[in-house]
C-alpha cells in the first residue's frame, strides 16, 4: 500500500504545471480515503475535538435567542427572538461594561505596546551574549505564572500592608493606595500586563531586529550616524514593517484584553469600574443564572471580534504582510 | 542572532551610555525577580521575623519550613497540588498526541478532504467559543464535577496546532518519500522519521500545553460544584486574592505565620513552572520559538 501515492515536492508552494497523474488524482473519492485512512484516522480525534468544543459551543449561541432555563434545556426552552438584545441596548450596566473594556483596551494599546519594542531595542543594544541571555531568561519568566499568582504578588508588593507601603512608612512618607483604589485600576492593570508580558512580546520585535543588515549600520557609522541616528534612520525603517502588521493585529483583536486578570480583580474595585465585558458575561451567567441574557452579550461581543480581525487581516494582506489564519 | 563582541564599526560606547544602560537593564532584572524574591523570603521565615515587619520580609532571619510542613501535611493544598499534577500529565500527553495526529494529517499535501479539514479548524480561531455555551457543551457532555472537564475542552490549541503543521511542512518531502520507496506505511514514517526531527518544536509545545493546563483555574469554578477537586490554581485564588483565610485548612497544628503559609501556596503554585523553565529555555537559543512566532 505504500506505493500507491507518490507525491510532487513541495505541496501547495508548487505551481501546479508538472501534472504528471499520480495513482493518487485518478481514484475515485472511495479509493483515497482508503489510500489516506491511517492519516484520517489519526486525525480523528482533533477534529472530533473541534466539532464538539467549538463547533458544538457555536450551536450553544441559540441560548441568546432563548429564555434559557437549565432545568428545561436547550430544546425545552422558550424561544424570545432577539428580546435579549433589545435588553442589552438599553442596559446601563452593559454599557458600563463596554465602556470600561474600551478604556481598558486604549490603555493597553498605548502604553502596553510600544513596551516590547523598546525593551526589545534595549535587548538587542546588549553585545554581550551571556548577559543577554541572561536577561532574556529574566524577563521571558512571567508569561508562564498565572494570572492568580502575578496578581498575588502585585498585592504583596503595592498593598496596604504590602512592601512599597512598608518602605514609604519607613521614611515618613505615608502610604499609596494602589491595590482596590477604584481610581487607580486601569494603571495597575496595564502595569500588571506589561510587568507579565512584555518580556516575552519581545521575541518577535527580536527576531526582526536580528534580521536587520549589518552593512547598513556599518555604512550609517561609517558616514558618522551616532546611536541616536542609526537607531531612526536603519533600525525602525527596517522593522517598521513588523510594527505595523503587529499594530493592525493588535487592533482587530482590540477588545480580546483579557479575562482572568479582571475576574480576578473585579471584586476588590467593584464593578463601576472594575466590570469589563467578559467579567459581565460571567456575573450576569454564572452568578446571577441568567444564562440566555448573557449569552448574548457572549454572542455580541463575539461577533464584533470577528469583524474586527477579518478586517485586520484584510488591511494586514494589503500592507503586502502574512495575516494570522490565512496560514 | 549570536553576535560575539562588538562588530569594528560600533566603536566604544562612551561610559556615560554603558551607565545608564546598565541601570536600566538592572532596574528590569530587579522588577521581575524581586516580588519573586521577597514572596519566597516570606514563606521561609519564622513567624516572630514576619510579625515584626508587619507582614513580609527581604531576608528570613531565622529560617522555618513550618509554613510548608503546613500545608503539605494533607488537606486542601495538598489534594489540589495533586490534582494539577495528575491534569497537567494526562492533559499534556493526550493534547500533544491530539495535536500531532491532527497536524501531520494537516500537513500532507494532498490527503482527501485536506483542504475543509484546515477550514474548520482555522475558523474556530475567529470566533472562540463563548463561556456560556462552552458550559452549556460541558454540561450535556457530562463533564460536570469530572476531572476531564479540565482537559477535554481544551484539548486543542489551534496556535499550537498551526505552528506543529507548520514544522511538519517543513520537512523536506524527499526524507519521507524515500522512506515510504522503502516500504514504510504513514505511522511508521511518522513514528520513525518526522518524529525524531521534530524532538524541539514537541518539547515546545509540550511545555505551552502543560504550563496552561497547570496554571488554569477559572473552568473548575464554573464546571465544579464540587470544591474538593479544585486545582490548585484555583485554591490558591480563593485564599491568597479572594482574601480567604488559610489557617482553617492549616488546622491546629498551623505554626506559621498565616502570611508565611499563604506566600507557601504561591510558591508552590509556581515551583513546577520555575522547575520546567530551564528546560523550555533551552529552545528560545535555537530559535524554534522566533520561527514559531514567526508562523
Amino acid at each position: 500500500m505504500s506505493m500507491t501515492r507518490v507525491r510532487s515536492g513541495a505541496g501547495a508552494t508548487s505551481p501546479p504545471m508538472e501534472k504528471t497523474p499520480t495513482p493518487a488524482t485518478r481514484m475515485g473519492p472511495l479509493g483515497r480515503i482508503r489510500a489516506d485512512r491511517v492519516l484520517l484516522v489519526i486525525a480523528v480525534p482533533g477534529l472530533l475535538y473541534f466539532l464538539v468544543f467549538h463547533y458544538g459551543a457555536l450551536f450553544g449561541n441559540v441560548l441568546a435567542f432563548q429564555n434559557y432555563i437549565p432545568f428545561l434545556g436547550v430544546s425545552g426552552s422558550e424561544w424570545v427572538g432577539l428580546a435579549h438584545f433589545e435588553r442589552m441596548f438599553g442596559d446601563p450596566e452593559f454599557w458600563n461594561a463596554v465602556a470600561n473594556t474600551l478604556f481598558i483596551a486604549t490603555l493597553q494599546l498605548v502604553f502596553f505596546f510600544p513596551a516590547p519594542l523598546a525593551l526589545a531595542l534595549l535587548l538587542h543594544s546588549i553585545v554581550g551574549d551571556t548577559v543577554r541571555k541572561f536577561v532574556q531568561s529574566v524577563v521571558y519568566l512571567p508569561h508562564f505564572l498565572s494570572w492568580v499568582i502575578v496578581i498575588a504578588l502585585f498585592q504583596q508588593m503595592l498593598g496596604g500592608a504590602g512592601v512599597v507601603n512598608g518602605w514609604l512608612s519607613d521614611l515618613g512618607a505615608g502610604s499609596i493606595s494602589i491595590i482596590g483604589n477604584p481610581g487607580a485600576y486601569g494603571p495597575l492593570v496595564v502595569a500588571q500586563l506589561i510587568w507579565k508580558e512584555c518580556g516575552w512580546a519581545t521575541i518577535i520585535f527580536l527576531a526582526a531586529l536580528s534580521q536587520v543588515d549589518e552593512q547598513q549600520y556599518e555604512a550609517a557609522a561609517i558616514d558618522g550616524a551616532g546611536w541616536g541616528r542609526r537607531l531612526w534612520h536603519v533600525t525602525l525603517p527596517a522593522i517598521r514593517p513588523v510594527i505595523v502588521l503587529l499594530l493592525v493585529l493588535r487592533l482587530g483583536e482590540f477588545l480580546s484584553i483579557g479575562f482572568e486578570q479582571f475576574f480576578l480583580q473585579r471584586q476588590s474595585v467593584g464593578p463601576e469600574v472594575g466590570e469589563v465585558l467578559d467579567t459581565f458575561v460571567y456575573y450576569t451567567g454564572f452568578a446571577g443564572g441568567d444564562f440566555g441574557y448573557a449569552a448574548a452579550v457572549g454572542l455580541f461581543k463575539g461577533v464584533i471580534g470577528v469583524i474586527l480581525i477579518y478586517t485586520a487581516n484584510k488591511v494586514a494582506h494589503r500592507l503586502g504582510e502574512q495575516g494570522v489564519y490565512k496560514a | 542572532m549570536s553576535v560575539t563582541g562588538a562588530p569594528a564599526w560600533m566603536g566604544r560606547p562612551s561610559p556615560a551610555v554603558r551607565v545608564v544602560k546598565a541601570a536600566a537593564l538592572t532596574v528590569v532584572v530587579l522588577l521581575v525577580i524581586f516580588p519573586l524574591w521577597t514572596v519566597l523570603a516570606t514563606s521561609l521565615a519564622a513567624p516572630e521575623n514576619v510579625i515584626a515587619n508587619g507582614g513580609w520580609v527581604i531576608w528570613p532571619e531565622r529560617f522555618s519550613f513550618d509554613a510548608y510542613a503546613d500545608i503539605l501535611q494533607g488537606g486542601i493544598i495538598t489534594r489540589a497540588l495533586m490534582v494539577s499534577a495528575g491534569v497537567t500529565v494526562i492533559g499534556t500527553a493526550l493534547s500533544l498526541v491530539c495535536t500531532i495526529g491532527l497536524a501531520y494529517t494537516l500537513s500532507r499535501p494532498k490527503v482527501y478532504g485536506g483542504k475543509p479539514m484546515l477550514l474548520l479548524v482555522l475558523f474556530t480561531f475567529l470566533f472562540p467559543p463563548g463561556m456560556v455555551p462552552l458550559f452549556l457543551v460541558v454540561q450535556s457532555t457530562g463533564l460536570v464535577d469530572q476531572y476531564a472537564a479540565l482537559i477535554l475542552p481544551f484539548l486543542i490549541n489551534v496556535f499550537n496546532l498551526v505552528v506543529m503543521r507548520g514544522f511538519f511542512q517543513s520537512i523536506p518531502q524527499e526524507l519521507l518519500d524515500a522512506a515510504r520507496m522503502d516500504g514504510a506505511g504513514e505511522l511508521a514514517i511518522l513514528r520513525k522519521v518526522v518524529l525524531p526531527l521534530s524532538k524541539a518544536v514537541i518539547a515546545v509545545i509540550g511545555l505551552f500545553y502543560a504550563v496552561a493546563y497547570w496554571n488554569r483555574f477559572f473552568e473548575a469554578i464554573i464546571y465544579f460544584n464540587d470544591q474538593t477537586k479544585w486545582p490548585i490554581g484555583t485554591v490558591l485564588r480563593q485564599y491568597v486574592t479572594g482574601g480567604a483565610s488559610l489557617s482553617e485548612t492549616a488546622g491546629e497544628m498551623a505554626t506559621a505565620s498565616p502570611q508565611s503559609v499563604q506566600m507557601a501556596v504561591v510558591i508552590l503554585a509556581t515551583l513546577p513552572i520555575v522547575c520546567v523553565y530551564p528546560f523550555l529555555q533551552r529552545y528560545f537559543a535555537k530559535g524554534v520559538l522566533t520561527g514559531a512566532l514567526k508562523a
